[in-house]
């Protein structure tokens, strides 16, 4: 007879991650945005739909990853100063505005949370733009990719990524980012969402998993 | 050029220097042999569907000390106003607290915009609270309401992250519960539907999960009424005993028996009046 009575429930004591891959893209006129769905806490998932990809305003949404709590609160208080912001000066803000505000909330309590943020967005100033915030970072990048997913597709994006491609194909890219990154990595899986932002505003898809583009699976 | 100062810098903020100083106080302890009281946990199994008219929350009543039943019929759907109930998990006195708090805060709230609360209101004012004390309130939600844009259903973790979800499970029986809804949750059902689902998603936390068990409570929330089933079923009933131990009377011979008289006079006495006006 097993003894093991009352094991404590892991969510008391594991903190709720979005285990995650999230990547976002440049194209000649705007963004793609592309997440997972997975949302775990200790072993057990405890939402398998989550949309990671989270709006600041209308046209800069952010991807989320790392602790769920941290990662939501950042997106939630940027979008609160990201209004006032935009009320202030009478014009929609721009990505950097945006990114900047993330990243001062990053660094300024680096020690005390753990989630890493993409944003990524259109505007009227630079068109569309990529941002990493990593640890308090700001860097403009072409593409960037993130969450524990990532890893297992820094090879596949840094060989696939071209300059200057089109929408569609930015759209291609990111799902099979995600598809392939969602094969290998046991925190990302469910369903991808992809955002789609350029100069008429942002477009939300949801591409259910068997919808999903298929690779090598013996 | 407009500079954004919202965020006014507080110094100080919330210390979290005695967490630090109980888990070592906490190590000490367990070293020398004793340990310390274990906080009443509602080990629980609660659950919350999404339906056609507005939102159907269940819970167990199991409330446990350790490994001890400490009570068997608490309730863990609390009151958060008129039209939005929430079930807590987790640390029963925080879950009590937390969702008093934010109903008194919540009630203020309506008065001052006139208006009934909604519930993604109740949503950020606890997921805010719980990101302030940064996981050490242990309270596991699953808020539910039907308010003017429609029903809503979040679960709350301990450490500020929700989810809005069209059906959602917490608790140390989640697992179990997650398992019944998985198989048999369509959206739009009929209330009946609803109900069953949720109870059988409850008796399956209680029957499978060591820390949750006896009755199974339900809160039925549409737009206008709030039907409050405590219990909605009584999954574990005590058994009826099939013999009695009682002695019959005359089974102890009386062998002497002796009266004293106790001989008490009044020493003082004094009469202090109350002031009932």
């Amino acid at each position: 007879m097993s003894e093991e009575m009352f094991p404590e429930p892991e969510w008391l004591s594991e903190e709720v991650k979005t285990g995650t891959t999230i990547i976002a893209v440049t194209f000649d006129g705007g963004v793609v945005l592309g997440s997972d769905s997975r949302v775990s806490a200790g072993e057990s998932v405890v939402n398998r739909v989550m949309n990671k990809l989270s709006p600041l305003h209308d046209k800069i949404y952010c991807a989320l990853s790392g602790s769920a709590a941290d990662a939501q609160t950042i997106a939630e208080i940027v979008n609160y100063q990201l209004d006032v912001h935009s009320i202030e000066v009478e014009d929609d803000p721009l990505v950097c505005s945006a990114a900047t505000l993330v990243k001062n909330i990053s660094y300024k309590y680096k020690e005390e949370l753990s989630a890493h943020l993409i944003v990524a967005g259109w505007d009227r100033k630079k068109g569309g733009q990529v941002y990493a915030t990593l640890n308090g970072l700001l860097s403009r990048q072409p593409f960037a990719i993130g969450g524990s997913g990532s890893f297992y597709i820094h090879g596949f994006v840094d060989a696939e990524y071209r300059k200057n491609m089109t929408k569609r194909e930015s759209q291609e890219f990111v799902v099979n980012a995600l598809t392939l990154a969602m094969g290998r990595d046991g925190s990302s899986g469910g369903v991808a969402y992809v955002v789609t932002i350029d100069k008429d505003g942002a477009e939300e898809k949801c591409i259910l998993g068997n919808e999903l583009p298929r690779f090598f699976d013996q | 050029m407009a500079t954004v100062s919202v965020c006014q810098y507080h110094p100080g903020g919330f210390s979290f220097e005695n967490c630090k100083r109980n888990a070592l106080l906490e190590a000490d302890i367990n070293k020398l042999g004793f340990s310390s009281p274990a906080a009443r946990k509602t080990g629980t199994t609660i659950c919350g569907v999404v339906y056609k008219d507005g939102v159907v929350l269940g819970a167990d009543t199991r409330a446990t000390e350790g490994m001890v039943v400490a009570d068997k019929n608490c309730s863990k759907i609390h009151y958060i106003s008129p039209n939005i109930y929430c079930c807590g998990a987790g640390t029963a006195a925080d879950t009590e607290m937390t969702t008093q708090i934010i109903s008194s805060n919540l009630e203020l709230h309506a008065l001052s915009t006139g208006r009934l609360p909604r519930v993604a209101t109740a949503n950020r004012m606890l997921k805010q609270m719980l990101f302030r004390y940064q996981g050490y309130i242990g309270a596991a939600l699953v808020l539910g309401g039907v308010d003017c844009t429609g029903p809503h259903l979040y679960s709350i973790y301990p450490h500020g992250s929700t989810d809005k979800l069209p059906y959602v499970t917490m608790g140390s029986g989640s697992l179990a519960a997650m398992a019944v809804f998985e198989d048999r949750y369509r959206p739009n059902m009929e209330e009946e539907e609803a109900k069953r689902l949720v109870r059988d998603a409850i008796a399956a936390g209680i029957f499978n999960d060591l820390g949750s068990g006896s009755n199974i409570d339900l809160c039925v929330i549409t737009k206008g009424k709030v039907d409050y089933l405590r219990p909605h079923d009584v999954a574990n009933k005590k058994g009826v005993r099939t013999g009695s131990y009682r002695y019959k009377h005359g089974t102890t011979g009386v062998l002497t028996k002796a009266v004293i008289p106790l001989n008490l006079e009044v020493v003082e006495e004094s009469v202090q009046t109350m002031d009932t006006s």
